[in-house]
């Protein structure tokens, strides 16, 4: 076959599949500028000063377009939908006890983007950083500030192909000590050591600066653990659920559960489980919930569900009465101190 | 290496799955080789720039939770196997349709790029996957058959060798690709998936223009009476490859695991994780087309079981209890990236030798399906061992299984006098 015919065609395909892509790559890169204007009708967001811990402020991501979209931002607590002041801090994942604040945030370097962990003081000034293996996911401070903890997604960390897993890391915040990965803790499944490569660990909630909850998978099920710093343990409590979430008064777990007949897709709702009597309650909330609430007071349950700005947050009573509502737009990650 | 290659050769696409002519050197790369090459090469680009960014995407773009998706690997493994050998066998049909079925392989896995873009679950996205995997597993086969085909036996080992080194290259330029869409558009995740559609037709129309379909003169007019399949297996030096690929392959830890033991010895910053796969990856990319040649000279055979005593000193230099060093990791990766190099085309290269040209497709298949099926069964049995004994004494044990395998297929390999391969006369 002549050589010519060939070698024009894969010209002309260079230049018709050249044009496609350059002109997807263009298309996506005008969308992401517009996300950088705020438009009419969006939640106004001014630049100020933030202050983690200040009394009746509930701290947030903010996910309103516009040139301070991702940075911590406030509100008045009795005023969700009010003006927003924003700290000027970017982070994909946020929150705040005691006067620490952790920030999960996107790092751009020059070959690939990176991630790391930056705990804050008060005044949202950076004490440290540690860099992350992955994405990040979630994000909790202890009631008293001390500790810290982190989850990120790693992926090719495991031997089939397309899986991944998470790791988990917590930190105190006055020795500075890091456990890089709850991993390595003894797991005891039913009081019984239990040794598992596939062992994933996520979603830490906080009793106080030594003893936590979190997620832990194993064989394909999720189970409640008890963590304990100290001891370097994980326990576990109770099966089906993830990303817990303890009250104020540590008595009840929210946290989402996999619940038999949902789509595949879709399928956890936002459950409430007693510690003392291991009896789960389902919330009014009926919409699939793909992330750890936090507790607004004694009774309230504050969550994300995706929203036209990716993100908004509604709120449910913990107690499975009244209907879920929505709390404020454009908002993720919140935290509720003071 | 490919642009000396293709700078030596005044006319890639003119000689392309031709015998060299009398007066050129034997040793040139035939065009075929290259163009094949090619297609892998861009073909990797786009299913690389995906993996990179799936996890992101999934996570930060969809919002989804990516833990239930390893659960269904299993079943896409074995599928996976099982395609392999129908490409492999549907490519020998009627005396030689390879072209024909690795575009169907390539081109099913460039329709799943834009397939990316419409669905946005779970479920979905791992259909998808799984499709693009059936791409993969259909067009394995014909390909390196489409290689041993083009080229001079004597050369076989050389070639797959640059084949497989522009591959590599492909998987190492895919992410890079990926990060400067997503750099030019933030949250561009739709972009990279179209720049990768566009780029994985490219590799399609590469197969379709400058890859020669079935050739007179060099095939059968029409396959073996027999069914291709019996035939291979029939074969007592196909037997003894599969025997032995399987065998080997039982005791191959896969890369994860030895990845995640390398950081876990080491006690390796975080960060270095996904920088691990570029270190082996860099080294085959460096050491394929040398080792390709290497085999040629030395004996194919014989450099195939050298690649696993070089995978066996990476597991020994994780046992031991050796000090932190720096340079370990360095040594570790590059022994576990010349394993890849000394065996991954020479395996397919040694398969050529044994098979007759009207089964090349199958006789390919039977040999990978064994060892890729055997790999597996390794990864789920190394997990069990790694949760029952602990990483060290499963990699042990992982070692000694090695070091037998080795030992008993260095007597099965041996070059029977009753059948001599075709070992460059040098």
């Amino acid at each position: 076959m002549n050589r010519m015919p060939r070698l024009l065609a894969l010209l002309a395909a260079v230049l018709v599949l050249g044009g496609v892509a350059v002109g997807a790559t263009l298309h996506a890169a005008d969308r992401a500028a517009e996300k950088d204007h705020a438009r009419p009708g969006d939640p106004r967001v001014r630049p100020g000063s933030v202050v983690l811990g200040a009394p009746g402020r509930s701290v947030f991501r903010n996910m309103a377009w516009g040139p301070h979209r991702d940075e911590i931002s406030a509100v008045p607590a009795n005023d969700p939908a009010g003006p927003r002041t924003s700290s000027g801090i970017r982070c994909l994942r946020f929150h705040t006890a005691g006067g620490t604040g952790i920030c999960l945030q996107a790092v751009h370097g020059r070959l690939r983007d990176s991630y790391r962990a930056v705990v804050l003081d008060a005044r949202l000034r950076e004490l440290r950083h540690y860099d992350l293996a992955g994405v990040p996911t979630r994000a909790r401070v202890s009631p008293s500030g001390r500790s810290v903890a982190w989850t990120v997604f790693v992926s090719g960390d495991s031997y089939a192909g397309t899986s991944f897993s998470t790791r988990t890391s917590v930190l105190d915040t006055r020795a500075w000590s890091l456990d890089r990965n709850l991993e390595d803790y003894r797991f005891l499944l039913d009081d019984r050591p239990h040794r598992a490569a596939d062992l994933n660990v996520w979603g830490v909630t906080f009793a106080d600066d030594t003893h936590f909850y979190a997620t832990a998978a194993t064989g394909g099920r999720t189970y409640l653990v008890r963590g304990d710093r100290t001891e370097r343990t994980l326990r576990t409590l109770h099966t089906n659920v993830e990303c817990p979430s303890l009250s104020p008064d540590g008595t009840r777990i929210a946290y989402k559960k996999r619940v038999e007949g949902a789509s595949p897709d879709a399928p956890w709702r936002l459950y409430v489980l007693d510690l003392r009597t291991l009896r789960e309650s389902a919330t009014t909330e009926r919409r699939n919930v793909d992330d750890q609430a936090v507790w607004r007071d004694g009774h309230t349950l504050v969550y994300s569900l995706p929203g036209d700005y990716g993100s908004d947050l509604w709120t449910v009573p913990a107690d499975g009465s009244g209907a879920p509502s929505l709390l404020m737009t454009a908002a993720l990650a919140p935290a509720f101190t003071g | 290496m490919y642009l000396a290659d293709s700078r030596t050769t005044p006319d890639p696409s003119d000689t392309a799955g031709r015998r060299p002519l009398p007066g050129r050197r034997a040793a040139l790369v035939p065009g075929t080789v290259l163009a094949l090459g090619s297609v892998s090469l861009i073909t990797d680009v786009s299913s690389e720039m995906v993996t990179a960014v799936l996890p992101l995407y999934l996570v930060t773009g969809l919002g989804l939770s990516p833990l239930g998706f390893g659960l269904l690997d299993g079943v896409y493994n074995g599928v996976s196997a099982l395609v392999r050998l129908v490409g492999g066998r549907l490519s020998d049909h009627g005396g030689g349709s390879h072209k024909s079925v690795a575009a169907v392989g390539y081109g099913l896995s460039a329709l799943c790029k834009p397939l990316l873009l419409l669905v946005h679950s779970v479920p979905w996205i791992g259909a998808v996957l799984a499709a693009d995997r059936t791409g993969k597993g259909l067009r394995t086969a014909p390909r390196d058959a489409m290689i041993s085909l083009a080229c001079e036996p004597a050369t076989r080992g050389r070639a797959f060798g640059v084949h497989r080194a522009m591959d590599t290259a492909g998987a190492l330029l895919g992410p890079l690709a990926a990060f400067v869409v997503l750099r030019a558009a933030a949250d561009g995740y739709d972009a990279v998936f179209t720049v990768s559609g566009c780029v994985a037709a490219l590799g399609v129309l590469v197969l379709l223009l400058f890859v020669p379909g079935r050739q007179a003169g060099t095939l059968p007019a029409r396959g073996p009476d027999r069914a291709p399949l019996r035939a291979a297996l029939l074969l007592p030096a196909v037997r003894r490859l599969t025997g032995c690929a399987t065998l080997l392959g039982l005791t191959t830890v896969s890369d994860s695991f030895l990845y995640l033991t390398l950081q876990r010895r080491l006690d390796l910053p975080e960060t270095w994780f996904p920088l691990l796969p570029v270190g082996t990856a860099t080294a085959f990319l460096l050491l394929a087309v040398p080792l390709g040649a290497v085999a040629d000279r030395t004996g194919r055979r014989r450099l195939f079981l050298c690649g696993h005593l070089a995978l066996l000193a990476a597991y020994g230099l994780l046992i031991a209890p050796l000090g932190i060093s720096p340079v370990l990791p360095l040594v570790v990766l590059t022994l576990h990236g010349s394993f890849y190099a000394a065996t991954d085309g020479v395996l397919a290269a040694v398969t050529a030798d044994a098979v007759p040209e009207a089964i090349r497709g199958t006789g390919l298949a039977v040999v990978q399906t064994g060892q890729t099926a055997a790999r597996f069964v390794c990864s789920i049995a190394f997990g069990t061992a790694w949760t029952v004994w602990g990483d060290r004494p499963a990699l042990g044990t992982a070692a000694a299984g090695l070091a037998v395998s080795a030992a008993v297929c260095a007597l099965l390999l041996r070059p029977s006098p009753a059948h001599t391969p075709p070992e460059p006369a040098r």
